[in-house]
């Protein structure tokens, strides 16, 4: 208590602090504002390579680096399911994700950097899609969200279809025992797509058939224009709702308060 | 542990101790410098009505800018936020700074009375309430007193009373909803029907009932009509004949609104064929007619019977066999 | 004499000879107010609803509280052409359209929830300094009223703009409405004028938030006030504060000016957080709609303890001769409540019967002093604590890569256990402090400094207190047990029974304590030394 009492008379001498570090903030900034944030899009088109020679090569990257767990013939194994059928669009979704392989048998295979690029990935893709018929990959012409999506409809479609597990805001949140449906932020519109068709481990499948493919694109944009919205009132806090909120006001609002209350009850020298 | 020990004397209290001036008290100099960090301070309060004025009128209402941390964020509602908060803050730091270093600081002795009155003035005060009451002499009519009480008992239903024309009796709202024998599932949003072939093996929908063209779907019908369809393989479930028979060719249908508090029950394990209430965490299990393996719920979701028309889509065999939605006294299951 | 003095004392004059109230301002004026940063807890509240009152008429001005279906056509570009209701529209209009609307909207809701949290920091002072005690207990229980409504309040305030969170809020409301025996289906249908969600709550609750709860409110704070007023400020004990005065500065001109600049600081505070912190995104939520839900659905924190209650609720329904009684929801929604509150306010007159005391108090407690109420508090904030981290499973499951079910088990073993656990050990520490407080009046503060002794042993030099400081440590009172339900000497029970022998108990244990040094102990010290 004297402690705390001594440090803020101390600081008494330093009253132009506070005001101070608030220009200072504030010049800082404007500084900022000028950094602009260019995110590039590098989309290769696979097309002039021969078919059977992309099989062969996927065949060969599966036995090196996912037979182990999903079986030489992609027969599946144990907890590793069979990826007889589950199409292009799965293989891709999952590999370029980063998702597969998996870095240890866990819960819940989680994103992070893809161990394969962009060319063995679809190499892999061509040979189990040439195990058995699954979705295709989607090409980038189907992908046209910005012209084909509406915003309003995707929001509507986002809150009936996936707030319930992804959170109103595509924040992710939490499924049974310990697993946990991903954030939608900052994921390629691509692996979107695939993951509605394709339903990712516990994710039901949204066949086009139901959720059609315009409404995929809609859902897609109104993900995009969340991820790129500004924060209309100041810090997001996350987008996790109340609970952040009223960690703020207790540890901010009040603490700030409860400090000057310190400082205004305290003799002066 | 503390017998006798109250009785034993107390250490002396030295009284209050000695007054310490403040610096500006004796010297002029630091009195005059106060003096200035107070005014400083008020002009800071001066400059944040400035910059609340400067933001309202000239910063657009859509003007963005990028800060570290925050992201971009709203320039128009910050720098007016900003100016507001320096207008008032800065009054309020200048008029306690002032407070404290140049108003008097000499603590101050006011000395208490007892709460309690002084014992004749609570005796006067008995006195005149037996006196007011002698004077009214209910005691003495009591004739008075009972209708009295009676009046004033009767008037208090007027009230009460007066709210019922609030809403209607709930009759036997609560255990209807509109699918009947034959209604049409119909995509929501979209108003698609539905077949069979549509929903894919791990797939999940939400389906309203069909409406007859002109009628308009209420928020009061989502709450009691939305339907979750879920597909799974035929021979994974889990089910009595019966409730095998509302199921159609794996496709099995249940109330989406929470069997415990009425909330959307939407997150669907393919995995596990778990469904999670994400408000309080009940899970049911669809393999076994939505079955409660863990939170509060007390209650299966309610399982709509399900069947294909001549067209081959999907319809409802018959109506919901029990209320949906949250229990209430009168729910008969 | 010059202008300002001619001035202030025209004014005088002008209202004494209207009023007759020179005297009673001549008293107020110079009324006395003891300086503490706690004691301006209260003042954060008072200020608080002064700034939701001021931000909220704000709001009232263009909020529509019509559940009227609109299109909406402003300038929030995603939720255009989208179906809703006219106040989550005209809440989009206050937020997107409105200078300054947004801003007022985030102090609206800033200052709520600052309003909350400090009335609950000032309730934890005063219970755990003893400044509920006679003659303060008809104030307490003031406060707790205020707290109850204040909850009320904050719910029925974020439901208004009728979001999908929101409305997933008022759909929990109404199933604990409708589980209320007998009535429960009807109480409903009158508060939504039919099946929920009807066309009408918003209008209704509109009324409730802005009219008649605020209207309540704010003549209980008033009733709040003058008791502090009438009844004198408690103060800290400490050298020359008694029982029978009241230390500190007087309301003219410093506490004026400190209480006023307070305000200030408190609504810049408040404006500050609505400028930099977005609280309670309405237009990403989308309008509310039954068949949507969000995942991590959450109340504000005031009522999230609640909802944790109500999420560890084990799954029990009975139904009998075709009625149904949801213990799942009335145990944890109604009953716990109920009694929580309940027993919150009868507390003073609890620990009354538990003591014997029945004295006025002026004089706070040191909480080490009276360790049997501090650990009371510190253990139903843990079954509050408990509470909320259930309410908030969701998100520190994702968060902390927990699980939902662990976190469930972990609140529902620990609502029963780690309260009483919580009661046991802060009355331990109690007891140690107070320990640690009587050796260093007898025997000195630790220095930390080591001496050697000419025959070469180390001994840590202890330096005696200053008077004052040893007066603080030993000036609280000691109280014996009360002395009830033993049989008497001649071996005749004690006719006040079982109900005696458990307040003799629980007289026991409140007064359990440390004794404090006594002069004696001192005279006694000081004839070993010499």
């Amino acid at each position: 208590m004297t402690k705390a009492i001594g440090f803020l008379s101390r600081y008494r001498r330093h009253r132009f602090a506070g005001p101070f570090l608030l220009f200072s903030a504030l010049f800082i900034a404007g500084v900022g504002f000028t950094v602009a944030q260019a995110a590039t899009e590098v989309k290769q088109e696979l097309t002039s390579v021969d078919r059977a020679t992309l099989i062969a090569e996927g065949k060969e990257i599966f036995a090196r680096g996912c037979s182990s767990c999903h079986g030489l013939n992609a027969e599946g194994a144990g907890a590793a399911p069979s990826l007889i059928g589950v199409g292009a669009a799965s293989v891709d979704f999952q590999v370029a994700t980063g998702r597969m392989p998996m870095a240890d048998m866990s819960q819940q295979a989680m994103r992070k950097e893809p161990v394969y690029d962009e060319r063995e990935t679809a190499a892999l893709a061509a040979y189990v899609a040439s195990l058995a018929p699954g979705p295709a990959a989607v090409t980038n012409e189907e992908l046209a969200w910005e012209r084909d999506g509406n915003t309003a409809e995707g929001g509507e479609l986002f809150r009936t279809n996936c707030a319930m597990c992804h959170n109103l805001a595509g924040q992710g949140g939490a499924l049974t025992q310990g697993k946990y449906a991903p954030t939608v932020m900052g994921v390629e519109p691509r692996h979107i797509y695939e993951a509605m068709v394709t339903g990712p481990q516990a994710m039901p499948v949204f066949a086009n058939t139901v959720l059609t493919h315009e409404e995929k694109l809609s859902i897609i944009k109104w993900i995009k224009f969340v991820e790129s919205e500004p924060s209309q009132g100041g810090a997001a806090l996350g987008r996790v709702g109340p609970v952040t909120e009223g960690a703020v006001a207790f540890l901010l609002g009040l603490g700030i308060l409860i400090g000057i209350a310190v400082w205004l009850t305290t003799k002066a020298r | 542990m503390s017998e006798m020990k109250n009785e034993l004397e107390p250490l002396s209290d030295p009284g209050l101790p000695e007054h310490v001036h403040r610096k500006s008290d004796v010297d002029p100099l630091a009195a005059k410098k106060a003096e200035r960090q107070v005014s400083i301070l008020f002009l800071f309060s001066a400059i944040g009505t400035v910059l609340f004025i400067y933001s309202y009128i000239w910063i657009p209402r859509e003007q963005l800018i990028f800060l570290p941390i925050f992201g971009t964020t709203n320039a128009h509602q910050l720098f007016l936020g900003l100016g507001l908060a320096m207008a008032l803050f800065f009054i309020g730091m200048g008029a306690v700074h002032w407070a404290k270093t140049l108003m008097p600081d000499h603590e101050v002795v006011d000395i208490r009375k007892e709460q309690r009155s002084k014992d004749e003035d609570r005796a006067a005060f008995v006195a005149t309430v037996k006196d007011g009451a002698a004077q009214a002499a209910l005691g003495r009519r009591p004739l008075i007193k009972r209708t009295l009480g009676l009046a004033l008992g009767l008037v208090g239903l007027s009230p009460i009373l007066f709210l019922r024309d609030l809403g209607p009796l709930p009759g036997n709202d609560l255990n209807e909803t509109n699918w009947k024998a034959g209604t049409r599932l119909v995509t929501d949003p979209g108003d698609r029907p539905i077949r069979p072939s549509d929903l894919e093996v791990g797939g999940v929908a939400q389906v309203q009932p069909e409406f007859p063209i002109g009628k308009v779907r209420h928020l009061d019908d989502i709450a009691q009509d939305s339907v979750l369809l879920i597909r799974i393989r035929p021979e994974e479930f889990n089910l009595d004949a019966e409730r095998l028979s509302w199921t159609y060719e794996g496709i099995i249908a249940f109330s989406k609104i929470c069997s415990h508090m009425g909330c959307a029950v939407a997150l669907y394990e393919q995995t596990t064929k778990h469904l999670l209430c994400p408000c309080h965490q009940s899970t049911f299990d669809v393999t076994r007619a939505a079955k409660v393996i863990f939170g509060p719920s007390a209650r299966p979701l309610p399982q709509l019977a399900i069947t294909v028309d001549a067209e081959g889509y999907l319809v409802a065999k018959a109506p919901f066999n029990e209320a949906v939605g949250p229990s209430f006294w009168g729910r008969d299951s | 004499m010059s202008a300002r003095e001619r001035v202030a004392g025209g004014t005088a004059n002008f209202l004494d000879e209207r009023t007759g109230a020179a005297k009673w301002m001549k008293k107020t004026l110079t009324k006395v107010f003891p300086d503490h940063w706690s004691f301006m807890l209260g003042e954060i509240v008072m200020y608080s609803f002064v700034i939701l009152l001021l931000s909220g008429t704000f709001l009232t001005f263009w909020f529509d509280p019509s559940m009227r279906e609109v299109e909406y056509e402003g300038s929030y570009e995603p939720l255009n052409g989208v179906k809703m209701s006219a106040a989550y529209a005209s809440a989009l209009h206050i937020s997107f359209d409105v200078r300054g609307g947004l801003l007022m909207r985030q102090i609206h809701h800033w200052a709520a929830l600052i309003f909350m949290a400090a009335m609950v920091v000032h309730m934890m002072r005063v219970f755990f300094t003893g400044a509920f005690r006679k003659p303060r207990e008809l104030n307490w229980i003031i406060g707790v009223a205020l707290l109850t409504l204040g909850i009320v309040e904050g719910f029925l305030g974020y439901s208004l703009p009728d979001d999908l969170l929101s409305g997933t809020g008022i759909r929990i409301a109404e199933a604990i409405i409708q589980a209320i025996p007998v009535v429960g289906s009807y109480l409903s249908y009158f508060i939504f004028g039919g099946a929920f969600p009807g066309e009408l709550f918003i209008q209704r609750i509109y009324a409730v938030h802005i009219l008649l709860i605020p209207g309540i409110m704010l003549a209980l704070i008033t009733a709040h006030l003058m008791l502090v007023w009438y009844q004198k400020h408690t103060q800290y004990p400490g050298p020359g504060r008694t029982e029978k005065n009241v230390v500190g500065y007087p309301l003219m001109p410093v506490y004026m000016a400190k209480a006023g600049g307070f305000f200030f600081i408190v609504f810049g505070v408040t404006a500050f957080l609505g400028a930099v912190a977005q609280i309670n995104p309405i237009w990403i939520f989308g309008p509310y709609n039954p068949g949507q839900i969000g995942a991590g659905s959450q109340p504000d924190w005031y009522m999230g303890w609640l909802d944790g209650l109500v999420r560890a609720a084990p799954p029990i329904e009975t139904h009998a001769f075709g009625i149904t009684i949801s213990w799942n929801i009335l145990i944890p929604g109604l009953i716990i409540p109920g009694i929580i509150f309940t027993l919150m306010a009868f507390y003073p007159f609890i620990e009354q019967w538990m003591t014997g005391d029945k004295r006025e108090h002026h004089l706070l407690d040191r909480p080490r002093n009276n360790p049997n109420r501090t650990a009371i508090g510190a253990m139903s904030l843990t079954f509050a604590l408990v509470a909320l981290i259930n309410g908030g499973n969701d998100l520190l499951a994702t968060h902390f890569d927990l699980s939902i079910n662990q976190i469930m088990w972990f609140s529902r073993i620990g609502l029963i256990v780690l309260p009483p656990i919580a009661f046991v050990i802060t009355k331990r520490i109690c007891l140690s402090l107070q320990r640690a407080d009587r050796e260093k009046v007898l025997h000195g503060r630790e220095t930390g400094r080591l001496v050697m002794l000419p025959h070469g042993e180390f001994i840590e030099v202890h330096e005696p207190l200053s008077p004052e400081k040893a007066y603080l440590l030993s000036s609280h009172e000691q109280l014996p047990a009360l002395e009830i339900g033993e049989a008497d000497e001649n071996g005749v029970a004690n006719p006040q029974g079982i109900k005696g022998k458990v307040r003799a108990r629980m007289s026991r244990a409140s007064q359990e304590q440390i004794s404090k040094p006594t002069s004696q102990d001192m005279l006694e010290l000081e004839d070993g030394h010499h």
